[in-house]
């Protein structure tokens, strides 16, 4: 780790950097944002989490054992299924279940294939290559998951008429719950289309920019960022995908009844 | 489909529930509840607010579920029918009814679009002579639902349902929020379904006494146990 091809930042210029914060706080002070709190509370949090995951990724890195780095893995998914729930404003029972087995099953199997099939990486569960992967992946699916399922149970709970009306002329559920599910997988799939559309020419994503930083030459760098944008493509829609069919078979039973009284709404 | 119907049972039955009961909250709304509707009956369902009128509609439509008791439909329980075919023949219309955007025609066309009733086209003659019936011509199947009145809006849903000749239909107080030509109307058209076909029952809910003396002749009081 000693001849990088890259600048180390130290202690003095974390603390530098830290105080570009400086410019939010001012804007929320004399703005009255009331923003205080959030911002130094989200600074904090942002620091800490990354340093620690910092020793924790270097502990794992020289493992060299795929079971710890499975359990990372497992444990970054789990955070990431829990996240996407917290986002919505309304739940039903199971939600958190529904959300934890389509962020688990879409990423996995994204990850997995990218890891044996696309980069060949030997041993497959080498962290270097996995951990970073299914981090972007978690992180877009997180996203999409959210969007999609906030959509969805949004839907269910305003246009719950027309779903009714469409059950009470004979539509099954899958007719009467049709249209929500189309408008929340397009929804769950903004983010990404729009990234893919203006990347590398409005944005230069963040993977890429790293390993350019790092030394690694540009057009390996941006060969990269395709494979994982396409993985995010299809862990996105995977996601989301899987996350509004478990919502819609809660919310819309095998009776073809809507159960909207399922949904809750969360305060905030 | 849709236009034939089953055989009756023996009991000359059309709608048998029995022993219905319904808990909201920790507490009986009706428990006990027979119902038995026979081809060519008018029922009324009346009782104060919150005694459980529209659940009981719903309930008897599949679109909520009971506690306690069991619902036949032709003399086979409502556990052996696919639900959609089901509410085919027990179509329920709600207090508001709900258009999807649209014209008028998209909204009466909109249940032949389904798999239930794909095999049946939309009968535009019926549907012109019912319209011509309540003075409303061409231009109205033209017209967007968003500017409907209430009234208009419940005469194109009755309409939209009675197209697709149910069996049973449940009303729930169809006419409270219509004004007087809009009751005679609806009351006239759904007067015209039941004897279009022997086999045909209605159940009405309302709050108006005159009205259900008007249009029924049975009654069902639901207590609503305080």
């Amino acid at each position: 780790m000693n001849d990088v091809a890259y600048l180390p930042i130290g202690p003095p210029q974390l603390l530098l950097a830290a105080s570009l914060i400086a410019v939010n706080l001012a804007l929320s002070l004399g703005l009255r944002l009331g923003l205080t709190r959030t911002l130094l509370i989200a600074s904090v949090r942002m620091t800490v989490q990354l340093l620690l995951i910092g020793l924790v990724l270097e502990w794992v890195f020289a493992l060299d054992e795929p079971l710890p780095i499975l359990a990372i893995a497992l444990l970054m998914s789990a955070l990431a299924g829990v996240s996407a729930v917290q986002r919505t404003k309304r739940r039903f029972a199971g939600v958190y279940w529904d959300s934890l087995v389509s962020v688990l099953s879409a990423a996995f199997l994204v990850t997995g294939f990218a890891l044996v099939g696309i980069v060949r990486v030997r041993p497959w569960y080498d962290a270097q290559y996995l951990i970073p992967l299914l981090g972007m992946v978690l992180g877009n699916v997180l996203n999409g998951i959210s969007l999609a399922l906030d959509r969805f149970t949004e839907g269910v709970a305003q246009r719950r008429a027309q779903a009714e009306l469409l059950l009470t002329l004979g539509a099954t559920r899958w007719e009467a719950g049709h249209a929500l599910i189309v408008d929340a997988l397009r929804v769950g799939m903004i983010p990404t289309v729009n990234a893919m559309m203006v990347m590398g020419i409005v944005s230069l994503p963040g993977m890429m920019t790293g390993q350019i930083l790092a030394g690694a030459a540009p057009a390996d760098a941006v060969r990269y960022q395709i494979v994982i944008m396409f993985m995010i493509a299809a862990a996105t829609a995977l996601g989301a995908f899987g996350v509004v069919m478990l919502a819609f078979s809660r919310l819309f039973d095998r009776q073809h009844r809507l159960r909207s009284e399922r949904l809750e709404s969360v305060g905030r | 489909m849709g236009i034939r119907h089953g055989p009756l049972p023996p009991s000359g039955l059309l709608l048998d529930a029995r022993n219905l009961g319904r808990r909201v909250a920790g507490r009986w709304l009706w428990r006990g509840l027979d119902l038995a509707l026979a081809a060519g009956e008018r029922l009324a369902v009346s009782g104060p607010s919150g005694s459980g009128k529209t659940l009981l509609l719903r309930a008897l439509a599949g679109l909520d579920g009971l506690d306690e008791g069991e619902i036949e439909l032709q003399g086979r329980g409502l556990r052996s029918w696919s639900m959609p075919r089901y509410r085919t023949q027990v179509a329920y219309l709600p207090q508001r009814p709900a258009m999807v955007e649209g014209t008028v025609e998209d909204n009466l066309q909109l249940p032949f679009g389904l798999a239930a009733h794909r095999s049946t086209p939309f009968p535009e003659r019926s549907a012109r002579r019912a319209l011509g019936q309540l003075g409303r011509g061409e231009s109205f199947l033209r017209q967007r639902t968003e500017g409907l009145s209430g009234g208009e809006a419940q005469l194109v849903a009755v309409l939209r349902v009675l197209l697709l000749e149910p069996s049973v239909l449940l009303l729930d107080e169809p006419t409270a929020s219509l004004d007087e030509a809009a009751t005679v109307a609806l009351e006239d058209l759904v007067a015209a379904w039941l004897n279009g076909a022997p086999e045909r029952a209605v159940i009405w809910t309302s709050h108006q006494q005159t009205q259900l003396e008007r249009v029924a002749n049975r009654r069902l009081t639901l207590a609503g146990h305080a």
